[in-house]
């Protein structure tokens, strides 16, 4: 554990949507009863105005910081969240909930679907950000925090920071969307639609029913290399393994001769044991359906109060800087007070992660100037 | 303070909207936030100006100045302000037409090229001025453009904007006479209506 660590922390249930008063979703269809499985860190303070929600990227879940017991590997954001950090737990109420349509503990496609006693599968239904941010909404009834001070979260967790400024701009005071996007390009949609067709060309995939038998394994981990090699940038691959080998000699055989081959291989096959294939149809898939350009953001708001923190990385190629640049626009439409910054990174996408000096000191200052009142 | 900072908090509003282009490091605007509860939003383009804007609390966008006004609608802002910017940025008239339609005023300040100490130092050196408002050597100058006080005015005239107030700014204060001999800097107010 890391000196600076929060320590030990405990995830926790929510259930909610229990029929006949199940969550209607954007597709029209409707899902019940729901479970979210999140975590939380600091302490709520009496107005219940001190609350941060933090939301996930597409292979993230609820453990954002600290360590569960007997587990060594700390949460997703463990430099950003904690004493002192850019989410000062001594100040702020830090939740993270796992989406739904995911597979660490929040209702999705391998949940068991109560009408059959078998997983749902393919039968769960196709869900989209603003039912991800829906069942959030509901978790945070539950704390009976009526206004948050800040959404913040990377690529799909900034298109959740985003959507919760639109639809509830009322409930919020901030929002972080991060390496993120008002909408897909197509080339965003390509590479989703690649990692989603390596799942389910894997005959193991068994069109989704393929619980009993198991994950699509060499689908799951091709999908999850294209997604690695989207996550990193030409400068930070050349840093981490340039041309090198594995071994000292090339083989001459179809193995992984160079170490970025074996990096790849490694990533790939160890995400299988930790993420479900459906799960990753289904929040691809939400995320391609994403859309707040246009018209779309606010619908009912000619001029907002929402404070924005927009964060780009110079060397992000998967979310272009150009991308950050629209939602800027999109908010001085908006007459929104907004804050900007292209930060200089190497990381390529993965930077919102990694790159941990930089955020840290512009979060931290931002937040600092968020009033709860 | 600087004295400019201080005539610029007299001109505006209590909790004016404020849209500084180029503000730097914040300082105008943290003291304009505090002195007139103004809302401010700047825009900058230098990262670690940025970061001091930031650490003041304050709501700044990374961005250049030619193409930070575009997006905004019609009157977002009361005031816009392009303070010591007019003589680095490429497309003057543009940004100064673009300040006028996003804010209801505009206040524009910029070093006075047609100050005595500079037309002496051109006319009886034969060198370029170098002086408190213009402190640059040609080789390490970011200024692209000298205006003068008349120039303002000239194209103010020319373009139908309504200068509604002027200040002209000696060494330790505001100059009254033949400002556009003895002011080293100029700031004015300027509105379409």
């Amino acid at each position: 554990m890391k000196k600076d660590s929060i320590g030990i922390v405990t995830p926790h249930v929510f259930s909610f949507a229990e029929p006949p008063a199940t969550l209607k979703l954007e597709s029209g269809r409707s899902l019940g009863p729901i479970t979210l499985t999140y975590e939380t860190y600091g302490r709520l303070n009496e107005k219940k105005s001190n609350a941060i929600l933090v939301c996930h990227a597409l292979s993230g879940d609820a453990h954002a910081a600290g360590i569960h017991k007997d587990d060594k590997t700390p949460g997703w954001w463990d430099d950003l969240i904690g004493q002192g950090k850019a989410l000062d737990t001594n100040l702020y109420f830090v939740i993270c909930s796992n989406v739904i349509g995911g597979c660490k503990g929040s209702t999705g496609p391998s949940s068991i679907n109560p009408d059959t006693g078998k997983p749902y599968a393919l039968d769960f239904p196709l869900i989209t950000i603003a039912d991800m941010v829906e069942a959030q909404r509901h978790l945070i009834d539950f704390f009976g925090i009526e206004k948050l001070l800040c959404a913040i979260g990377g690529s799909l967790g900034g298109m959740q920071a985003l959507h919760w400024a639109s639809a509830y701009p009322e409930r919020i005071i901030a929002s972080i969307p991060i390496a993120t996007a008002l909408k897909h390009s197509p080339q965003q949609i390509a590479f989703n639609e690649v990692i989603r067709q390596s799942i389910m060309a894997d005959p193991a995939w068994r069109n989704g029913y393929y619980y009993e038998h198991g994950q699509p394994e060499n689908g799951l981990a091709v999908a999850r290399m294209i997604g690695h090699i989207t996550f990193m940038s030409d400068q930070s691959m050349e840093e981490k393994f340039s041309r090198k080998l594995k071994n000292d000699n090339l083989s001459f055989q179809f193995i992984d001769d160079f170490e970025v081959e074996g990096y790849l291989r490694y990533r790939g096959y160890n995400f299988v044991k930790r993420f479900d294939a459906n799960s990753y149809l289904y929040i691809t898939k939400a995320m391609d359906y994403f859309d707040l350009s246009g018209d779309h953001f606010m619908p009912e708001t000619k001029k907002t109060i929402v404070r924005f923190l927009v964060i780009s990385f110079k060397s992000d190629w998967l979310y272009p800087t150009y991308q950050s640049q629209d939602i800027v626009r999109l908010l001085k439409r908006k007459h929104a007070y907004t804050t900007y910054f292209d930060l200089t990174s190497t990381y390529g996408h993965d930077a919102f992660l990694i790159e941990i000096e930089d955020e840290t000191r512009l979060i931290k200052n931002f937040l600092a100037n968020i009033s709860p009142d | 303070m600087k004295i400019d900072h201080h005539i610029i908090s007299q001109i505006i509003t209590e909790g004016a909207h404020i849209l500084d282009l180029g503000c730097g490091n914040g300082e105008l605007l943290s003291f304009l936030e505090k002195q007139n509860q103004a809302l401010v939003q700047g825009i900058e383009l230098d990262e670690d100006q940025m970061h001091q804007c930031v650490e003041r609390g304050l709501t700044v966008l990374q961005g250049d100045i030619e193409s930070g006004l575009v997006d905004y609608p019609d009157q977002s802002f009361d005031y816009v302000i392009l303070n010591q910017i007019m003589q680095q940025i490429k497309k003057a008239d543009f940004v100064i037409q673009e300040s006028l339609r996003v804010g209801k005023r505009v206040i524009v300040g910029f070093p006075n090229f047609a100050h005595i100490k500079a037309r002496l130092t051109l006319f009886a050196q034969g060198r370029t001025p170098i002086n408190d408002a213009l402190p640059y050597y040609w080789f390490e100058t970011p200024n692209i453009r000298f205006l003068t006080i008349r120039d303002f005015i000239d194209y103010c005239r020319k373009k139908d904007i309504k200068i509604e107030q002027k200040y002209y700014l000696g060494k330790s204060g505001l100059i009254n006479i033949l400002p556009n001999l003895f002011a080293q800097n100029a700031l004015f107010v300027i509105t379409r209506h």
